[in-house]
């Protein structure tokens, strides 16, 4: 009988090591054979929280998630700096005409694709065709919509006329480049970039690999296999058990136990974090529950709590890297007074409060963590919240595309490094309008921030867009969270960019 | 001797239990902070007398969570066994005590679902249902548990329909229900109560697994399972954190098993 209990005992304590502890002890096995490894063979291993099941096919690519990566495999006529310039890459050089309508470009010869082949003119109108909508409903790329003609004009030359100047266009043809008679994009996809598409295996990985015929500065590193952990916590496993070399987006409670063989690289994600609230459902169809909601929530605190104080914060639709139009002054829009959200909630009519959900995608654990000081600050003015974890695929399905959703508390970035590629979504016809944003003015705005022929117009046209969202409390904003990259100790040249990729042409193991 | 430590095992559990039983009850009415409120400035505490299981990466008090928790994991035990229980009780008897084609049926049918690991089984429930709320957690894991009670009650009742007592009941022009409920039922204690803590404990740890994998109670509701979630994610930030949930669970479910080994003790000896 003693013997029972014993075993009792310890299967109980067991369990709860089982439940508890296992984030600490799974650890070391491989790690020190693996490493150097991976060195010498010039590989890595980065950590993604998330899986690429979208199309790979980069212009049909919704997730921001799946860009991030694609970007080391494609690349447009142009591409963006980590300062936020455009620089040159599949174009060699762009003259613009002088009614500013007709962008002129000179491609770049010699170029290869994954597959082997040459660039070509052909290649470069068939994908700018493509995202303009050639054969389709609706341009692929939004902003595409602005082009009038792409026109071949030699083998080397080729020329897009917009309808109307727009200053911001330009920014769009980062779009990819891809093959014009390769069928196979959905999957396996064929682009110009660094590194090619190796192998996309669900649930588990991404291979890339390096691109000896490269155009540019070639990658240092001969291949990168993505490995996808949904669950933060078995990807900190992984992390400290030697597994993976390089992470991104690290959520701040994990960063302050990285161990010894990483180290931090600290940057700016280029998104906007909110409590993105559907516009269209009640109470949220009304401005004065969203303000409310605006002055009920203490964003310091959540920082403090839910991000170890890192991060920066916004009041409107736009992060700070995308300086140029960054409005500042909207940050101060709301402060922290629950006794003004109560009165706002009592004059639409709640003075009791009400239930909300938010919807939130449970593999982001910053974003769970977010919504669950909200939910708290919140109850300080009535406001009684239920958080609905969700898995990634159902959120995006449910509550991006099918704005099946109350409230949802996410991070959205921006496709182009532009401020149109983060105030678009929100015109009342947009395809993207997920929190069903419609606002006459804004419209109106918007379409002047397009027709703007000047520079310091649009700018100016663009902060008072931010203002529009700001001041109807579209959604309740919160900050630009800080991007905290792990990288383990011997690997170097991580950069960040004002828009939502990971570069890995530049990272190298040191000497 | 022998009688003294068949007590000492009931009595123990008994004692750990009531405590923790009566420390849950607290908890329902009053716990030192409340359980929610988040304070910045105490991110991480280690247990100190204001805090005797610290707090949080939310500056939670552990010790109010803890309470809290296992109110919500001891009450979904509760129900569900008690669902479990009563659904398994009521077939096993039927089918044990009549036996035939419906015994055959619905035994077959339990074999369908045991055949599916219960965890798996409750996640489909649930998926079916919708998370998020803890009657349907109660209800997915009840299902579950039906066919071991039914079977466990139907042995009892299969082996004991024919015993001398049950057929002078018959002979009496007792009913069928009387019989099943008033005259059997208690006979099949020694085997049931046991098979009632077993339960229990499966239940209290299903619980725990399902919120653990954040398909059981869902924040900012506090369950044990779902703090361990989140302790294992800050283990080496806070590890005060996972080991006082996980003592928490560990004393519940030590507890309920010496009582359910103390009652098999009781009568009868080893079963």
């Amino acid at each position: 009988m003693k013997k029972r209990i014993w075993a009792l005992l310890l299967t109980a304590l067991v369990l709860s090591a089982v439940l508890g502890g296992c984030a600490d002890g799974s650890g070391d096995d491989g790690a020190q054979s693996t490493t150097p490894t991976r060195a010498e063979t010039n590989e890595i291993v980065v950590g993604l929280m998330n899986d690429l099941d979208d199309s790979l096919d980069p212009h049909l690519t919704v997730k921001a998630g799946t860009r991030e990566v694609m970007f080391n495999v494609f690349e447009g006529l142009v591409k963006p700096t980590p300062e936020g310039e455009l620089i040159p890459a599949l174009a060699e050089k762009y003259t613009l005409s002088d009614d500013q309508r007709t962008y002129t470009f000179t491609l770049r010869q010699g170029v290869k694709f994954h597959n082997g082949q040459e660039m070509t003119a052909e290649d470069v109108v068939w994908s700018l065709r493509r995202c303009a909508g050639e054969g389709q409903d609706a341009p692929l790329v939004e902003a595409f919509a602005a082009i009038d003609a792409v026109e071949q004009v030699d083998a080397s030359t080729v020329t897009v006329t917009l309808k109307e100047p727009n200053g911001e266009f330009l920014a769009y043809l980062t779009t990819a480049i891809l093959p014009a008679d390769y069928t196979g994009q959905d999957t396996d996809p064929v682009g110009t970039g660094p590194f090619r598409f190796v192998s996309r295996s669900a649930q588990d990985a991404i291979v890339l690999e390096k691109f000896d015929d490269y155009w540019g500065t070639p990658a240092y590193l001969d291949k990168v296999t993505f490995k996808i952990n949904e669950n933060a916590d078995s990807l900190m496993m992984a992390l400290q058990s030697g597994a993976i070399d390089l992470c991104n987006h690290l959520p701040t409670a994990n960063a302050a136990q990285i161990g010894e063989d990483f180290y931090i690289e600290e940057g700016a994600m280029s998104l906007v974090q909110a409590l993105y609230l559907n516009n269209a459902q009640a109470p949220f169809d009304n401005v004065l529950v969203r303000q409310a909601l605006c002055y009920a929530t203490d964003r310091q605190e959540i920082l403090d709590l839910a991000f170890d104080g890192y991060g920066t914060l916004v009041g409107s639709s736009m992060y700070p890297t995308l300086s140029k139009y960054f409005d500042e002054t909207l940050t101060d829009t709301y402060s922290y007074d629950p006794e003004k959200a109560r009165e706002l909630l009592a004059q639409a009519g709640y003075p009791d409060g009400f239930s909300m959900t938010i919807t939130v995608p449970s593999n982001y654990p910053q974003h769970v963590d977010t919504a669950e000081v909200l939910a708290q600050q919140y109850k300080a003015v009535g406001i009684t919240v239920e958080i609905l974890p969700v898995e990634w695929n159902v959120w995006v399905e449910d509550a991006y595309t099918g704005r099946n959703f109350q409230s949802t508390v996410v991070g959205v970035d921006a496709s182009a490094m532009t401020a149109r590629a983060m105030l678009e979504r929100f015109v009342s016809t947009a395809g993207d309008n997920f929190i069903n944003y419609q606002n006459s003015d804004y419209d109106t705005l918007f379409a002047q921030a397009q027709a703007a022929s000047d520079e310091a117009t649009q700018v100016q046209l663009y902060k008072d867009l931010q203002r529009n969202l700001a001041e109807n409390a579209a959604n309740v904003y919160i900050q630009a969270p800080a991007d905290l990259v792990a990288v383990r100790k011997g690997l170097e040249g991580v950069v960040f960019y004002p828009i939502y990729v990971l570069d890995l042409s530049t990272v190298r193991y040191t000497g | 001797m022998k009688k003294r430590r068949k007590n000492t095992m009931l009595r123990v559990g008994l004692i750990l239990t009531g405590l923790l039983a009566a420390l849950i009850l607290l908890g329902c009415f009053w716990t030192p902070y409340d359980p929610e409120a988040m304070d910045a400035a105490a991110k991480f505490l280690p247990p100190c007398l204001a805090h005797p299981m610290g707090t949080d990466s939310f500056g939670r008090d552990i010790f109010s969570r803890v309470l809290k928790g296992a109110g919500t994991t001891f009450g979904i035990a509760l129900s569900t066994v008690a669902m479990g229980g009563a659904l398994g009780i009521l077939i096993g008897a039927v089918t044990g005590y009549f036996g035939g084609v419906v015994d055959d049926i619905l035994m077959r049918l339990g074999d369908v679902i045991t055949a599916f690991p219960s965890i798996l089984l409750a996640l489909v429930v649930i998926s079916l249902m919708g998370p998020g709320k803890k009657s349907n957690v109660v209800l997915a894991l009840g299902l579950v548990f039906i066919p071991s009670f039914a079977r466990v009650t139907r042995t009892a009742y299969a082996s004991l329909r024919d015993v001398n007592y049950v057929q002078s009941a018959r002979l009496m022009g007792a009913s069928h229900s009387r019989i099943l409920w008033l005259h059997i039922l208690p006979n099949t204690r020694q085997v049931l109560l046991p098979a009632l803590t077993i339960g229990f404990n499966n239940a209290a740890l299903a619980e725990a697994s399902m919120s653990y994998l954040c398909i059981g109670v869902t924040p900012p509701d506090a369950s044990l399972g779902y703090m361990l979630s989140e302790a294992q994610g800050v283990f080496q930030r806070a590890p005060w954190y996972a080991l006082s949930t996980g003592l928490t669970l560990v004393s519940i479910i030590f507890g309920v098993g010496l009582i359910g080994q103390g009652l098999q003790r009781e009568k009868g000896g080893e079963v």
